[in-house]
């Protein structure tokens, strides 16, 4: 008897055969990119169909002017929070690992109420806030505590729609994140014209949106269909969307690798400014940016993270890049595309 | 960043809660869901932010 793993790679297969053009599809979410990478899928995958991996990685995409904005306000003697991931990602030309070894305060949190745990030792403490709408809530729960927060957060359809108008880049379906849509609904996706799937993170949800994206090819069809319906449901979680939009605005931010966005960014509202980071050193804040320079490298995660470069493609990748000295930001994160393919090998 | 684990509702106390992660118990923030104990959820970055919609908790979806 087939096992049911077996059953969805001969449906895929099955699939494959009625249609004759080569597919791209995208996976949009970094846990997405280990699951594919952690179990082989792209190398199961028929001839025809191609699996590429877009910027789902939220530490990837923070833009080099947020990072040495936090390492300026660091190397000021202000003390900072974040996240693990963010603490090797290189700004132009140090990142925070690198200041803490000069004296920078940073320490590394698994989620914001120990960063306010934190603050009551650290009364000027700053928590450098990254992620999409999967973490966006939670900063915003802790502003209203009385955080303070460098906000690097985005949203994250913006991203696919400036993904969908890069006419370099032809895909044919998204495979959407479960996570940020389990936040958003999945309402938000309709607005674009082409086959997506929001899917859940084991192989077989993968395995199972891509046959699903199939058949929307097959059919000629673009809709938006939720494979991950144990959790994702349609209005999505309505309490996490009310404190984003109580706390923050939408502005434009810059991405890694996709330059500028419009209303791609959150920003934190007038009515908390006195916790917003950007507000309150905002003369500092100035002075470090005027001192910021692009410095010129080799790296190519720009291109990698659009899904426009295989990382192996990269004349640094793991000759002189590797996760233990990154270069760029897709080598740092476990979630990042180099990252993943560091570790697993060569994927197809 | 987007990992999130599920675990099951043992104990609530105003936002926080204590979660169990298969024999691990650790206390999560709850303020962003509404649950009751016993109830599945998914765990991201301290935070529930889905209650599991099923009552398989193995999360393997159905073929």
């Amino acid at each position: 008897m087939k096992t049911r793993y077996e059953k969805i790679i001969a449906d895929i297969r099955e699939k494959s055969r009625l249609i004759s053009h080569p597919v791209t599809f995208m996976e949009l979410c970094g846990t997405h990119s280990q699951t594919v990478a952690q179990y082989g899928i792209k190398n199961i995958l028929p001839e025809n169909i191609r699996l590429v991996t877009g910027p789902g990685c939220p530490v990837c995409v923070t833009d080099q002017r947020d990072i040495d904005s936090a390492i300026g306000l660091a190397l000021q003697g202000i003390p900072l929070a974040t996240y693990g991931d963010m603490l090797k990602i290189p700004g132009s030309s140090a990142n925070l690992e690198k200041a803490r070894t000069k004296g920078a305060d940073i320490t590394i949190v698994y989620d914001v109420t120990e960063a306010l745990e934190l603050k009551r030792q650290k009364p000027n403490l700053v928590f450098f806030g990254i992620g999409f709408e999967t973490t966006a809530p939670m900063s915003a729960w802790a502003i209203k505590k009385g955080l303070t927060l460098y906000s690097a957060h985005k949203r994250f359809f913006p991203a696919m729609e400036a993904l969908i108008k890069n006419k370099k880049l032809k895909i044919d379906g998204f495979i959407d994140p479960g996570h940020v849509s389990a936040i958003t609904g999945t309402g938000i996706y309709e607005k674009l014209s082409v086959p997506q799937v929001i899917a859940g993170f084991e192989a077989m949800d993968v395995l199972k949106s891509i046959s699903m994206l199939l058949d929307q090819i097959i059919r000629h069809e673009r809709k938006v269909q939720n494979e991950y319906d144990r959790i994702v449901q349609k209005k999505g979680n309505a309490k996490a969307q009310r404190i984003i939009k109580e706390v923050f605005e939408t502005a434009d931010a810059s991405w890694r690798g996709l330059g500028k966005i419009k209303c791609s960014g959150l920003k934190i509202r007038k009515k908390y400014k006195d916790q917003d980071a950007e507000y309150v050193y905002r003369t500092l804040l100035k002075k470090i940016r005027r001192k910021m320079t692009i410095k010129p490298t080799a790296c190519k995660c720009d291109e990698i993270l659009q899904g426009l470069r295989e990382p192996q493609s990269c004349p640094l990748f793991s000759k002189t890049c590797s996760p233990e000295s990154p270069h760029g930001p897709c080598m740092v994160s476990i979630e990042g595309t180099c990252n993943i393919s560091y570790k697993y090998g060569k994927i197809r | 960043m987007c990992l999130a684990i599920p675990g099951k509702i043992i104990e609530i106390t105003g936002e926080k809660a204590i979660a169990d992660f298969q024999g691990i118990k650790k206390e999560i923030n709850i303020s962003l869901v509404k649950v009751a104990l016993g109830d599945y959820v998914m765990v991201h970055a301290g935070f529930a932010i889905e209650r599991l919609h099923t009552e398989d908790t193995r999360l393997n979806p159905p073929i």
